[in-house]
């Protein structure tokens, strides 16, 4: 049971990062490449029906966490209450930059609306990475300092940043050298993403530049995923065990190199939508291979006092977890109907969508 | 311990009070928004059609508000309040998953579609997303108040030796004899909000002299719903509340009518202001016999006072939840009186002529907000010293490694954040009515 609602986790984040990553990527191509209000235009046009269900993964990802999990729910969100609380108010800036921007036609209103939510969205995908470096880098679980914990075993703060900066300290903060390179993976990563989202929903001459400009992109971001496995090892020297003792999970990184490689080859792709799928499978792979390494790991410790928070000690009572698998499989049945319905009603390009 | 107390229940508290100044508009005005869609598909008059994506229009800037808003109400259970949800996750993160799964998803597709899609759908596919929408929001309530009734009044559940909740009966959640009572009450009370904001923005065309097409039936349609809601959220299912109020928490109770003296035939205080020194009520009105008449149907029924309990158990902080109540309760009456004025006048065909009673329900529109905030503080304030009534006391379930500063930190940037939204939804909502409904043909 505790399997399966592990997997349903990933599973869930995976799907928001899949989606909502894309629209975070698409507000950063929004900032930075889109020249025009035609651009601008046909970009918000391609993610407008859709963010908010796709951002509802988070909502519903942190429910099942919330029941499945509760004491990793409860230590991992007090523990990273700042960031997380900075994630809030960015949704906020992305999601009202997105809706109100329209709502008034004056140049000044629509470039500060643009502003708030392209920047929203950039910060956003750097603290997803930077979340996802902290959970694979662990922390400091019972505030553990000289040998003596200062909180209960699953309790601990981390600060935005310690002093030296290294993910070694004693007490790791949320960004150090280690979780800022997994930050940057997540902006270009998802900058691609996003891109490929554009090209598959839109037609326009931003096409034919973001072809040109992922494949620039993907140069960097090749570089960032072998210095962040450097870095990853580094932090933690035990990262490989689960894949020396389970061969078959090789499968993972493998699809990530060889989605890593193909999307080198996007301006050959004949159809619009092979690019998001090539992304997509960097991005599932990406996770597959991270929840691979933590398996069964949910949050890691950093120090001898207290053990890591697993699948199995931070789950919940069975009887609840039984409940909960009747009516969450209920759920995804009518969710993935919607979701099929929506995408059949808006297939293929959304240029001349209406606002209302 | 008091300061991290004190923020972190400040921050939930204004962060919870300004979320719901937008899920209360939308829960009802969905419904609006669905009768007038149906109204155009049996009558095929654009009247009602236009009114449809007129106050959908409304909704849509409320949705985004209230789910952006939403989402931090979510978090802070973790953030802020973490052993709590360590204690009792297993629980409410049942009901709350729940409503992610069940209620986000279909609302904001079906928002997605019948804003954006209405050139590629039919008239009666458009509709079902109206409807979608509204079932979306109605199902969202129904979660929420699900697992607020179990904090009130729980059942199902068993505690295991380290203090943890662990669910023993899934369906108990929903057969919880608090759950129905509140989220019909609170359900008619969205209403309430839903038609006084119909019939304001129908007073407001009627006084300017436009639109009045849609004057007047935004006025019968706020009036007529008016009346209906404002009598059900009294009558039964504001009464049917007070009975679970009575029968499970009795010093709330007590508290809520500022009874601080148990006796017979207790009166009902009307007006005046507690005094926690003397343990009396000051300057006050009351109306001889009505509490024991309202709370038990008998004259000289015995009531417990506040000196019946340990003051340890007694609600935080009485006076606060005594003028919560007494508030919720006089707005109501006058909202009641109010749209049984109107409806009066608009059978008698005079409505749309009555210059003062379209001013009266032009000005009242912020009422019905004040009425549900006070509601909640009335349930909120009444738990209180308790986050699980009579289990779990709050002090008990805060995140003690959130530091007092940290919070203040967070609930400064909130009010910060938050005024700008709520200056540029005052702004946005203004702009649109000012434009009107006419200019927003299919």
């Amino acid at each position: 049971m505790e399997i399966f609602w592990s997997i349903v986790l990933v599973f869930m984040l995976t799907m928001f990062i899949l989606l909502d990553g894309a629209d975070m990527g698409a507000g950063i191509i929004h900032l930075f490449v889109a020249k025009n209000e035609d651009e601008k235009q046909r970009i918000i046009r391609a993610i407008g029906p859709f963010w908010d269900g796709n951002e509802v993964w988070l909502i519903a990802a942190g429910g099942v966490m919330f029941f499945a999990f509760p004491t990793l729910y409860a230590s991992a969100f007090s523990g990273f209450y700042l960031p997380l609380i900075m994630v809030l108010w960015l949704l906020i800036f992305r999601a009202i930059g997105l809706e109100f921007r329209n709502l008034v036609a004056n140049n000044l209103w629509k470039t500060a609306w643009d502003k708030a939510f392209g920047w929203a969205s950039l910060l956003l995908t750097v603290f997803l990475g930077a979340a996802l470096g902290n959970v694979v880098r662990g922390v400091n679980l019972g505030m553990v300092a000289n040998g003596e914990a200062q909180h209960e075993a699953i309790y601990f703060f981390n600060p935005l940043w310690n002093d030296n900066f290294s993910p070694l300290n004693d007490h790791p903060g949320i960004l150090d050298w280690f979780t800022v390179i997994l930050s940057l993976v997540a902006a270009v990563t998802l900058t691609i993403h996003g891109a490929h989202w554009i090209i598959f929903k839109t037609q326009s001459s931003l096409n034919q530049r973001l072809k040109k400009l992922v494949v620039r992109l993907n140069g960097v971001l090749a570089l960032l995923v072998i210095l962040s496995l450097f870095a990853w090892l580094v932090v933690r020297p035990d990262a490989l065990d689960n894949y020396y003792q389970h061969p078959w999970l090789w499968i993972f990184p493998l699809l990530m190199l060889l989605a890593l490689g193909v999307m080198f080859r996007v301006p050959a792709l004949k159809k619009d939508w092979q690019p998001f799928a090539v992304s997509s499978l960097f991005i599932i792979s990406a996770f597959g291979s991270t929840a691979g390494a933590l398996f069964p790991n949910l949050l890691p410790s950093r120090n001898n006092h207290f053990p890591s928070l697993t699948i199995y000690n931070a789950s919940a009572d069975a009887y609840g977890l039984e409940v909960g698998l009747i009516w969450w499989l209920i759920a995804l049945v009518l969710v993935a109907a919607y979701f099929f319905y929506v995408h059949k009603i808006f297939a293929g390009k959304m240029d001349d969508v209406e606002y209302h | 311990m008091e300061d991290l107390i004190l923020y972190h229940r400040l921050q939930f508290a204004f962060t919870i009070s300004f979320h719901y100044l937008f899920p209360q508009l939308t829960m009802g005005l969905s419904a609006l928004i669905v009768w007038f869609k149906w109204r155009y598909i049996r009558t095929g008059d654009e009247l009602y059609n236009r009114s449809s994506l007129f106050w959908a229009k409304i909704f849509a800037v409320n949705f985004v508000l209230g789910v952006v808003t939403g989402i931090p109400m979510e978090f802070q259970f973790g953030t802020n309040w973490a052993k709590f949800s360590e204690l009792t996750g297993n629980i409410i993160g049942q009901t709350l998953a729940m409503e992610g799964m069940f209620s986000f998803f279909l609302e904001s597709t079906f928002l997605g579609l019948f804003l954006f899609a209405e050139k590629k759908l039919s008239p009666k596919m458009h509709f079902l997303m109206a409807f979608l929408v509204f079932a979306g929001t109605q199902a969202s309530g129904l979660f929420i108040i699900a697992t607020h009734s179990w904090m009130q009044h729980p059942v199902g559940y068993e505690i295991l030796e380290n203090g943890t909740f662990v669910l023993k009966n899934f369906s108990a959640l929903f057969a919880n004899s608090w759950l129905w009572p509140s989220y019909l009450h609170n359900q008619m009370a969205s209403m309430v909000t839903s038609a006084f904001v119909m019939s304001g923005v129908g007073a407001f065309y009627m006084l300017n002299k436009n639109n009045s097409d849609f004057a007047k039936l935004f006025l019968k349609t706020g009036v007529v719903t008016g009346l209906v809601s404002s009598t059900l959220v009294i009558v039964p299912f504001g009464d049917m509340l007070a009975q679970q109020v009575a029968r499970h928490q009795p010093i709330t109770l007590s508290a809520m009518e500022g009874l601080f003296k148990t006796q017979e035939g207790a009166p009902m205080v009307l007006i005046g202001q507690p005094n926690m020194h003397t343990r009396t009520i000051d300057n006050k009105i009351e109306l001889p016999y009505a509490l024991s008449l309202l709370t038990y149907k008998r004259w000289n029924a015995h009531v417990k006072g506040l000196d019946a309990y340990d003051e340890a158990d007694w609600p935080t902080n009485v006076p606060a939840l005594y003028y919560a109540y007494h508030i919720m309760v006089g707005l109501g009456t006058i909202f009641l009186a109010l749209m049984g004025l109107a409806t009066y006048f608009l059978r008698k065909k005079r409505l749309f002529e009555k210059e003062r009673l379209l001013w009266a329900l032009l000005l009242a529109v912020p009422f019905p907000y004040i009425a549900n905030l006070a509601g909640w503080y009335t349930a909120e304030l009444g738990r209180q010293p308790w986050l699980v009534y009579g289990l779990l006391r709050t002090v008990d379930g805060v995140s003690a490694t959130v530091s007092a500063g940290n919070t203040l930190f967070t609930l400064l940037g909130f009010i910060g954040l938050y005024f700008l939204l709520g200056v540029f939804f005052l702004l946005l909502v203004g702009k649109i009515i000012k434009e009107g409904p006419a200019r927003h043909s299919g």
